[in-house]
């Protein structure tokens, strides 16, 4: 869904929200801007099952979404912002082409609400792009995140093993078995 | 009326929740020929949530999959009068379901029993405390029925569904390892309880230590494989840790589809229609009795079904909006406290304390909905509420429900959401973190009402339900108190830190809490103060009954499926062998 030039900002957005290290990859090489374009162009990108008649009304915290923009709008919007206000701020360079550390100054003004964007909420947006990228790394395989399972071998999670019967009492045992996702891992498909 | 009306019915239900499925299994099995209508999609284990692609999270538990899309129908929700009630366009708090089987699908399994006291709440309080010790605004009750009236009933469901867990009290003979306060049970549960993880291990050690008296959660992911009465066969549960807001793959969750729905199957006297949108129940002229409901089918057309009976079973929302849409009964109005439909919602008051761990693993991948220990001494009735401060109380437990990474990864205090530092700190502590739970009760009172919302519509154009709610100051202290026991029995278990999430007003329907919402169209003794009698009988239309847990009077701590189930299963028999052989009301007005 998304365009080449806003994938590239995604891209290098995830790769600062979970940047590659001695730990593992990052949120680019785990897939996370594809995931999050996929998820853009299906029924939650769309609010497809969201009840979205008026009046949209300003309430209170405790009363939660009332938007009718669509994750999509949203994503699209905010990318278009924060695309703007590089290439004025920062003698047209995009923020893909930023430093790392001037990458994560940015984005940790937009988190803390120090940095506005012209035309977006800029905070609500950094929650969503937060959100679905974490999303991302740790969701199942086939959604197109967490690609080689680095989200899992991060932390230790199995996956989708389903049977942990001869588990359940070996208290305080580290678990042996690689993780598995709905579609089997990647060792099942690299042989063939 | 319509233009397409169907042949006539003995019994319509409305919902094929477990209140529903439990009454459509006792009805047709007395040879009634029984239509159930539900809103939602058909769905089966094989069909819909095989363990190929069960364990889905983001499918199931983040994007909701087996809930009722807002887009279809939801609630408006404002904390107070003044406040203008705004929609609930994406859940959180609590999340209503709906499909084949209903919550039933995708409950955790923690299978209780309120106790005797909470059955009469009111006067138990007033005998044991005093009138004073029940706050002015509280409009809490008795249930009209009794823990002894309804034991047959719990024990036909936990029979029917093979609950795993241990008695505490053997027709009245305390037994070691179950729950000491429970009412006395005529037997033991059909199925032991399920085998123990690490961290609950280590809570009812520390528990024990501190003088509690911790037992095994009683569960509906069963320990051990089992046959039930209707000759069904309920697996074994493998703990994948993928119950709540999940279908079970391998048939070892006890849901409509793994207890009843096989047998229903084979009887040419059922008839489940899905994607079936009630609109109204209709009355004859003098509005005394239901003459069938009107609803939207699965292509859109409108149908009438005729029917002798009726019966009520959609989720508690459903349940009070459908009473209200179609004028029965008098609407509640908080001003004068007059009227009864709407009155009385009331919620689950939840907190929670993390522990962080420098070595142990504790795993927290294997799990099940109902797989932990529990502490039930907080809710016990010698408790002097007096000196507390407040009425009601709490279970604590030390719950492994399966640690699915997208929402559960907890870090220790301080770490950012993000960077570097998140993703040392998050690779450090999933597998070395403890979630201990606090559940507690949550009173019936003035300020907490159900009724229409005068803005928002359906997709029908019928108005949507509107909630006023929030935390009762006693509540509040009455969930701080357990929070800060739970909070000791954490720290004696020895963690490098800990984080205590105290609840605090106001009530937000942005984090999940409990889809535990109870009330509106309560039971009771007295027509001024309840909506049915003791037999989920309304009390305006004869032929009408309203079940599942819109009828709780107030909550008490404990999750509401066993209690639901009971009432259905009792409101079943007196369908059969009192209201049938003369149909009327059961008890006069």
């Amino acid at each position: 869904m998304l365009t080449l030039a806003e994938a590239a900002t995604l891209e290098a957005i995830v790769d600062r929200l979970i940047p590659p290290d001695e730990l593992g990859p990052g949120g680019r090489e785990a897939g996370c801007a594809l995931f999050i374009d996929r998820q853009l162009a299906g029924p939650f990108g769309r609010s497809e099952s969201l009840y979205l008649l008026p009046p949209f009304l300003d309430g209170t915290p405790e009363q939660g979404l009332q938007s009718p923009l669509t994750p999509a709008v949203r994503m699209r919007a905010g990318l278009a912002a924060l695309e703007a206000h590089c290439r004025a701020a920062f003698v047209g360079r995009a923020f893909a082409a930023l430093p790392p550390a001037g990458q994560d100054r940015l984005l940790s003004e937009i988190e803390d609400g120090t940095r506005s964007l012209a035309g977006v909420n800029a905070r609500a947006w950094f929650d969503l792009v937060l959100q679905m990228t974490m999303e991302g790394f740790f969701a199942d395989p086939i959604h197109g995140g967490n690609r080689q399972m680095a989200g899992w071998r991060l932390i230790g999670f199995p996956g989708a093993r389903y049977d942990y019967r001869d588990w359940v009492e070996r208290h305080g045992a580290a678990y042996t078995l690689p993780p598995v996702g709905i579609g089997g891992r990647p060792g099942w498909h690299d042989a063939g | 009326m319509p233009a397409d009306a169907l042949p006539a019915a003995d019994v319509v239900i409305i919902g094929f929740g477990w209140s529903g499925a439990l009454i459509a299994e006792a009805l047709s099995a007395a040879g009634l020929g029984v239509v159930v209508l539900e809103r939602g999609p058909y769905r089966d284990t094989a069909s819909d949530f095989p363990p190929g692609f069960a364990p889905d999270e983001l499918r199931y538990a983040v994007r909701h999959d087996l809930v009722v899309p807002t887009a279809q129908n939801t609630i408006t929700f404002r904390n107070r009068v003044g406040q203008t009630a705004l929609p609930v366009r994406q859940w959180g708090s609590f999340l209503p379901a709906s499909g084949a089987g209903g919550g039933g699908v995708h409950w955790n399994g923690q299978t209780w029993r309120f106790r005797p006291s909470d059955f009469v709440l009111r006067s138990h309080l007033a005998n044991a405390h005093g009138h004073d010790v029940i706050p002015s605004d509280a409009t809490i009750q008795d249930w009209g029925v009794s823990y002894a009236e309804l034991e047959p009933f719990y024990d036909r469901f936990e029979y029917l569904a093979g609950i795993s867990g241990r008695a505490g009290n053997l027709r009245g003979h305390r037994q070691e390892g179950g729950n000491p306060f429970e009412g006395p049970r005529q037997r033991d549960y059909p199925t032991p309880p399920m085998r123990m993880t690490l961290a609950p291990t280590r809570f009812a050690e520390a528990a024990r230590a501190l003088g509690y008296h911790p037992f095994p959660q009683p569960s509906a992911n069963l320990s051990e494989p089992y046959t039930n009465s209707l000759g069904v066969v309920i697996g074994p549960c493998s703990y994948c840790g993928f119950c709540e807001r999940f279908g079970c793959g391998n048939y070892s969750k006890a849901s409509p589809q793994t207890v009843l729905m096989p047998a229903l199957r084979r009887r040419p006297n059922v008839a489940l229609r899905t994607g079936a949108e009630v609109l109204e129940i209709a009355r004859t002229p003098d509005g005394r009795h239901a003459r069938g409901v009107r609803y939207v089918d699965a292509d859109g057309i409108e149908r009438y079904q005729r029917a002798e009976l009726v019966i009520l079973a959609a989720y508690t929302f459903e349940n009070v909006r459908l009473l209200l849409l179609s004028g029965i009964g008098q609407p509640y109005d908080p001003r004068d406290g007059s009227g009864v439909v709407g009155r009385n919602y009331a919620y689950q008051t939840t907190a929670s304390v993390q522990l962080f761990f420098d070595e142990t693993r504790f795993n927290p991948f294997i799990g099940a909905g109902a797989l932990g220990m529990v502490v039930d001494d907080l809710n016990a009735e010698g408790r002097d509420h007096a000196r507390l401060g407040f009425i009601g109380g709490a279970h604590l437990a030390a719950m492994q429900s399966g640690g699915r990474p997208i929402q559960s990864r907890p870090t220790r205090p301080g770490t950012p959401r993000w960077g570097g530092a998140w993703k040392h700190a998050v690779a450090r502590d999933y597998l070395r973190n403890v979630r201990l739970g606090a559940s507690g009760s949550s009173l019936s009172h003035r300020g907490a009402w159900l009724d229409l919302d005068p803005t928002y519509q359906d997709r029908h154009g019928r108005r949507l339900l509107r909630m006023t709610f929030d935390f009762h100051a006693n509540d509040l202290r009455m969930i701080q108190h357990a929070t800060d026991r739970l909070a000791e029995i954490g720290r004696a278990m020895g963690p490098a830190e800990m984080v205590v999430n105290q609840r605090h007003g106001p009530y937000s329907v942005v984090p999940y809490q409990s889809t535990h919402n109870v009330g509106g169209a309560v039971m009771g003794p007295d027509p001024t103060t309840s909506v049915v009698n003791p037999w989920l009988q309304s009390w305006d239309v004869a032929n009408l009954f309203v079940v599942g847990a819109s009828s709780f009077p107030q909550n008490p701590s404990y999750n509401p499926t066993g209690t639901v189930a009971a009432l259905a299963l009792h409101a079943a028999n007196a369908i059969l062998t009192r209201y049938l052989p003369a149909p009327g009301p059961l008890v006069p007005r």
